[in-house]
């Protein structure tokens, strides 16, 4: 993933010189993950900036850029350092088109890894994607394969609305897989094509016993313990990849809910107001007469993320998410 | 205490100064009339407040000076990003008055808010020093571009204690962006005095812990206001970087319409400060040089009473806003389907959907609900 989302800025880069990265570590080093690799040699110092440590200049820099015309994507090195940026985030660049009749939309990327599993020290493994959820005025996105991490990133930093890309740090090396070449849409003449891409759930694994909405990490292992389910209990079991966090994709949502009768929302950030939330409701507003039992989920505790020691307690594992689908399987 | 930049005295002891260079007489008298235009938005406002015929309003009645001054120095393609202090600095650069008024009425949407891209004027900015980094992001960006494009931003004495303040300072200066910070020390954070805000002696010094240039000015003489930005965006052009003017002065009037000075300070000490105001000042410094007169000057008074009593007019002549304007602009790209939702939400309301009973109701009907008709399933 760390290289599709290379891929994607340096496409970005070279097809429009409004587009500028700015972030702690990126120019120099690549960033800590090293995404932003290479990018300096080739688009200079002007255009890939180390930035002094400081979130909230970052992105209210990013906001007075876009204002200017440019199209800022910002490196938040770790999901918590978010947080001295919040308030530019949520009263500025979510607001500025509101502001402005619609007219003048803060077009930033605003890139943060997130979520554990990677062995970090406290405060570099949190989820706070509901956060941002819960502020009219900003598109969240999550990929999860290298291809849709590509795809959408070209698409975010096209999108006029500011888009708050999460990007899952666990599986950001989780093995090689081609991307291709083409963008997803034509470069500069989008035609709606950012809109859709950034819009829409992917079914990551067909099945027609059980819906597991997820997102970002736990997709994989939301496939995993979809195929322990087939191999133990015959049971098929599909995984709906939200890939947009906000708006979701109620529509795919609640089909797959609506046709498999039973549905289980899987991720890592703690329960109360998170994702799940959302997404039972959705399901249970719209389709509660197709079900066969009430929507389960699993996720992270209502507990800040632990010291890893114990991150595995925390986050949801191939067991815990066969443990939840059971459940709601034999309600 | 450093000195203060002045240049217009008092008419007896203190000495005016000789007009800098750049100011003709053309410019001291548009720069007259934006005094003036403004100090009238400002009382109209405070009337229309007390009337009921706005909300509650934040006066800059005395601060005009900083304004128009620091304007009157930018060229047209400069941006400016003022605070909800200098909410009507549109109206000098073609905003329509009534737009300003309406946002004080509460209007949205086409209403209330301008294209800044209009105007090079950011939004009213209401959360404290949060537009400092947008007015050194953009001319950060216009230097990326190789455009000649500076900008200012205007902010209190309040807002040096935000951390905002210390990184656009810091990233203006660490990319010698050509941008002003303009501060205006009115010595007063709605309730909190300048002592209880900073253990400086002064704003400016801290120019000197960024790397960039400083300069401080008596807040109420405009002259001096202009000079400063004017030295400053130059100084911005020729890539020098950033410039911390404070302007000295003193908040004359309460924070808001809704604001008691009585609770927290000795309004005599106001009155103290009151001789000082801009605009008596100016027209008393403009007729000594022989700029002005009694006629223009009522003339310029009564253009300014036109223009802001026609702004009235039309911003009392906006409907009350639809609902639908609560979704209105949040997304460039439309609306997302919550939003559909929303307004049928709010469609309903008029047209609510017939409501089925729960189920038989046990006792006697207490007519408070439909019979049901002979017919209907039960």
């Amino acid at each position: 993933m760390v290289e599709a989302l290379n891929k994607a800025l340096h496409q970005a880069m070279e097809a429009d010189d409004r587009v500028v990265l700015l972030g702690q570590d990126i120019a120099q080093t690549g960033g800590v993950f090293r995404v932003t690799a290479g990018l300096l040699d080739s688009f200079g110092e002007t255009r890939v900036v180390d930035t002094p440590l400081a979130e909230a200049g970052i992105v209210g820099c990013a906001i007075g850029m876009a204002v200017y015309g440019l199209l800022p994507v910002v490196e938040i090195q770790f999901d918590v350092f978010v947080y001295p940026g919040f308030e530019q985030i949520v009263v500025h660049a979510a607001r500025y088109a509101w502001r402005t009749k619609g007219e003048l939309p803060a077009s930033i990327v605003i890139r943060i890894p997130f979520g554990g599993g990677v062995r970090a020290p406290e405060l570099h493994s949190d989820s706070p994607e509901a956060l941002f959820c819960h502020v009219p005025g900003l598109r969240v996105v999550c990929p999860t394969t290298p291809q849709d991490a590509r795809d959408m990133m070209l698409a975010a930093i096209e999108h006029p609305d500011p888009v708050v890309f999460m990007e899952p740090k666990r599986i950001y090396r989780a093995g090689r897989k081609e991307v291709t070449d083409d963008p997803p849409f034509p470069l500069g003449q989008a035609n709606g094509a950012p809109e859709k891409i950034l819009s829409t759930a992917r079914i990551a694994r067909d099945g027609n016993d059980l819906a597991i909405v997820t997102y970002g990490p736990t997709v994989p292992l939301s496939i995993q313990a979809a195929d322990r389910l087939a191999h133990e209990r015959g049971i098929e079991a599909r995984v709906v990849d939200l890939r947009s966090l906000y708006p979701i994709d109620v529509g795919a949502v609640t089909k797959a809910a609506s046709e498999c009768g039973r549905a289980l929302v899987v991720h890592e950030a703690p329960r109360t107001a998170g994702l799940g939330a959302e997404v039972s409701s959705l399901i249970h507003e719209r389709v509660m007469l197709d079900l066969e039992a009430p929507v389960g989920r699993v996720t992270g505790y209502d507990a800040p993320f632990p010291q890893f020691a114990n991150e595995d307690d925390y986050l949801p594992s191939v067991d815990r998410i066969t443990a939840g689908a059971n459940k709601v399987l034999d309600f | 205490m450093t000195e203060l930049l002045r240049y217009i005295g008092d008419g007896a002891g203190v000495p005016d100064r000789e007009v800098p260079d750049g100011l003709a007489e053309k410019d001291l008298i548009e720069l007259y009339r934006w005094l003036v235009l403004l100090r009238t938005f400002d009382e109209r406002a405070v009337a229309l407040q007390r009337q009921g015929r706005i909300g509650t309003y934040a006066l800059y009645w005395g601060e005009e000076g900083t304004q128009a001054g620091a304007l009157y120095a930018c060229e047209e393609r400069d941006w400016v990003f003022p605070s909800y202090r200098q909410n009507a600095i549109g109206i000098l650069r073609g905003v329509a008055p009534s737009t300003v008024l309406a946002w004080w009425r509460g209007y949205g949407g086409g209403h209330g808010f301008y294209n800044p891209r209009d105007h090079r004027v950011g939004p009213i900015c209401v959360p404290i020093a949060t537009h400092l980094p947008h007015a050194t992001g953009l001319s950060w960006a216009a230097k990326i571009r190789g455009d000649d494009v500076a900008s200012l931003s205007w902010f209190g004495d309040g807002a040096t204690s935000e951390g905002d303040f210390h990184e656009a300072m810091n990233f203006a200066a660490v990319f010698k962006v050509a941008t002003v910070f303009f501060c205006v020390n009115n010595q007063w954070a709605i309730s909190t005095p300048i002592s209880k805000q900073m253990a400086t002696a002064t704003v400016v010094e801290k120019a000197a812990a960024y790397g960039m240039n400083g300069i401080r000015v008596d807040g109420f003489d405009p002259i001096a206001c202009w000079k400063a930005t004017k030295d400053a965006l130059d100084r911005g052009r020729n890539g020098e970087g950033p410039t911390l003017i404070e302007a000295y002065c003193y908040r004359l009037k309460p924070h808001g319409t809704a604001d008691d000075p009585n609770l927290y300070r000795d309004e005599s000490e106001t009155a103290k400060w009151l001789p000082h105001e801009p605009i008596g000042r100016t027209s008393a410094f403009l007729k000594r040089l022989g700029v002005l007169d009694d006629d223009k000057e009522r003339a310029i008074g009564d253009e300014a009473k036109q223009t802001i009593a026609q702004a009235v007019v039309e911003m009392e002549a906006i409907d009350q806003p639809g609902r639908e304007i609560l979704f209105e602009g949040t997304y460039a790209t439309g609306m997302p389907w919550t939003f559909e939702e929303g307004l049928r939400e709010l469609e309903e309301v008029d047209r609510p959907p017939e409501v089925k009973p729960l189920g038989p109701q046990p006792g006697p009907s207490t007519g408070d609900h439909a019979e049901p008709k002979p017919g209907d399933p039960s």
